[in-house]
């Protein structure tokens, strides 16, 4: 168990003074349905990169190459805004 | 040179705001602290200060205003009174948490129902366990002089800070008072530089993140840390003043109390009342004294066991009802101040002049013949009693 | 505080009695004495009874209660004496000034008022012949300075010209007219 910081130790008012901190926390446990993404179907229009509420869409170069299993909560958004005619993202039980 | 003139205790307020020239003031009008309100925002439209005036739709949205402004690491100031003060209540707490230091020019009037414009202090009385610190002033000098040290106390303390007159007694009666020059009070408050602001892409900060189980708590011991250390600071800041002003403030203050066989404790401007007759008592050699507390919160109960433990009988005048069967809130606090001493002075309660009710020289009088008669008989035969009310 | 001076302000709402007592209040702290004015806040309208009040003093004044029992009390609309007992905790040697057209005499046999010191003056009348208006308060000043002795007369009316020239910096004829008001109810004022 990681050793928390005692009341003298954090900064006043509740602050929190590091950028960025939200990705010390991992939302991907909360998934019970996740996303699979075929790229051979994709045709990287990046809907699913838009609209993921957890940034969890992973891009290079122009190109959706994976998803972020850290973060994603498995909202099944990404599949959803994935154009019917291209369906590249399936959303799949967690624990099969 | 200070110069002498007459203002009303709103007026007094008013002019110290100018001089303290804050960033901003975000504020909704209310009897009877309109005028602070009103005097300054002509301040503000005649160029007199730099403030961003933010005329707001409610108390609670004026609070809301100031806590963003604060957290920006403005300077920021409002105004309000009774259900004004009420209304600010959810948002007050949320000033403490953050820990900024937001000044209120405060000026204490009756809750309603039945609805009352006059004064009492339930209103500030209502929010004593917020965190905020709060000063009384005994009359308009005070009010000028403890707005002005309250920004420089709430910045050190990063503490939200209520600076109070009483209703209408003060805020609406002219006086003879003195004011500090313009340079003097901004050499005294100096520039405000905020810890930590809420704008700055170099050093990007979160306000108002959540806490759950694991650091409510811990945040929540080191905001009464911080009300714990801020006595000390307010008598740094008060001693300051005193020196500026040549007008003493301490965290409370003691009249004629040295050999004082039977004293007053009071808040406010019904103080000065006691005096009258604290000095008309001791031309008959009767030792009287009177204890004004200045500093209401943080709470001075050390220094005012110290003090009150070598007084035999001891009235305790409130100006608010906590309704809890237990007295006012005055007495409740210097009764649990003063529990662990082993030797107790005689107290006893009155709750006096709710609603404006006129507090007069009979009504102490008769205060001081009810001590005499504990110091004579060695015993209280009613703990708490309402003055001047219609038996 | 035994040089403690405590005054009474009778008027009707929206005649003045409380800038009087500011006005008074002023010109007292212009000559060096410690003032307190204080208006009564009830749910007085245009025209009701209302009261303000001063205290004077040389030594700083502490005591912030109402006043029961005023040395002197200033009445500016006469027909109030009919629906307010304005002698009310005023002492036998108190001084009691009234605005009015009648002597002082005439005042205490119409209103029985036993004991004080009745001066009366017809301020309204001054105010009118020297303002313009019904605006009894400031002559009311000039008459209260004599009828008490309260204050310097010559200091006041310097100290109240240099007021008035800043407030009426375009309207010559209300600085000369107020001051005019002023001394006319000083040496107009009549006592028994």
């Amino acid at each position: 168990m990681k050793k928390l910081p005692n009341w003298k130790e954090l900064p006043m008012g509740g602050l929190i003074l590091e950028a960025g901190s939200a990705e010390n926390y991992k939302t991907g446990g909360w998934r019970s349905i996740k996303p699979i993404h075929d790229k051979d179907k994709c045709i990287n229009c990046l809907n699913c990169w838009i609209y993921c509420p957890d940034s969890s869409i992973i891009v290079e170069d122009g190109k959706v190459v994976g998803i972020n299993y850290e973060f994603c909560k498995g909202c099944g958004i990404c599949a959803h805004e994935c154009p019917p005619k291209v369906a590249a993202i399936s959303m799949v039980e967690e624990r099969r | 040179m200070s110069k002498i003139v007459a203002k009303t205790g709103n007026e007094s307020m008013a002019e110290a705001m100018r001089q303290i020239n804050p960033d901003v003031v975000a504020a909704y009008p209310i009897t009877p602290s309109t005028e602070i309100v009103q005097i300054f925002s002509s301040y503000v439209a005649d160029g007199l200060v730099d403030t961003e005036f933010l005329a707001v739709e409610s108390e609670h949205s004026a609070m809301s205003a100031c806590i963003g402004s604060a957290a920006t690491g403005a300077r920021t100031m409002t105004c309000t009174a009774s259900q004004g003060l009420a209304l600010m209540w959810e948002m007050l707490y949320i000033a403490t948490g953050l820990r900024l230091p937001i000044v209120i020019a405060g000026v204490n009037r009756a809750l309603s129902a039945p609805i009352n414009i006059h004064c009492d202090h339930s209103d500030t009385m209502g929010i004593r366990d917020s965190g905020w610190i709060q000063i009384y002033s005994e009359n308009a000098q005070e009010g000028y002089d403890n707005l002005i040290q309250a920004v420089k106390i709430a910045e050190e303390c990063c503490l939200p800070a209520i600076v109070t007159t009483d209703g209408f007694i003060i805020s609406h009666g002219m006086e003879s008072m003195k004011l500090l020059e313009d340079k003097e009070v901004q050499d005294f408050i100096g520039d405000y530089k905020a810890p930590y602001t809420l704008i700055n892409p170099q050093k990007p900060i979160t306000v108002g993140a959540l806490d759950f189980t694991d650091y409510y708590f811990e945040h929540r011991r080191s905001t009464a840390e911080a009300v714990l250390q801020a006595k000390d600071k307010i008598i740094k800041v008060s001693q300051e003043y005193s020196h500026l002003s040549q007008r003493k403030y301490e965290l409370f203050e003691e009249y004629r109390l040295d050999d004082a066989q039977m004293a007053i404790v009071v808040l406010g401007s019904t103080a000065g009342t006691a005096k009258v007759v604290i000095d008309e008592l001791r031309s008959k050699g009767i030792k009287a004294g009177l204890l004004k507390i200045r500093v209401y919160r943080p709470f001075p109960a050390e220094e005012l066991a110290i003090v009150l433990s070598k007084i035999p009988a001891v009235a305790i005048l409130d100006r608010a009802d906590s309704l809890s069967t237990m007295g006012g809130p005055v007495f409740i606090d210097i009764k649990s101040a003063l529990y662990n001493l082993e030797k107790r002075s005689k107290l006893i309660n009155y709750i006096y002049g709710l609603g404006g009710r006129d507090t007069t020289l009979h009504h102490i009088r008769e205060v001081y013949q009810d001590l005499q008669n504990i110091l004579d008989t060695g015993k209280i035969a009613q703990s708490i009693k309402y003055l001047g009310v219609r038996e | 505080m035994g040089n403690l001076v405590e005054i009474r302000w009778h008027g009707r709402g929206g005649q003045g009695a409380k800038t009087a007592a500011l006005l008074f209040a002023d010109a007292a702290l212009n000559e060096g004495k410690n003032v307190q004015a204080f208006p009564e806040y009830g749910p007085e309208r245009m025209g009701a009874p209302v009261q303000s009040f001063n205290r004077i003093s040389d030594d700083p004044i502490n005591i912030r209660c109402g006043i029961e029992s005023p040395q002197v009390v200033v009445v500016l609309d006469p027909t109030l004496m009919n629906i307010v007992d304005v002698t009310a905790g005023l002492p036998e040697d108190g001084i009691l000034l009234i605005n009015t057209s009648e002597e002082p005499s005439e005042v205490r046999k119409d209103k029985s008022v036993s004991g004080r010191r009745i001066f009366t003056v017809n301020a309204s009348l001054i105010s009118k012949e020297s303002i313009g208006r019904d605006i009894p308060n400031t002559p009311m000043l000039g008459a209260l300075i004599k009828a008490t002795g309260l204050i310097n007369y010559e200091r006041m009316l310097k100290d109240t010209k240099a007021k008035l020239e800043k407030k009426f910096k375009s309207k010559p004829e209300m600085i000369d007219g107020n001051i005019k008001a002023i001394q006319r109810a000083y040496e107009e004022v009549k006592s028994e």
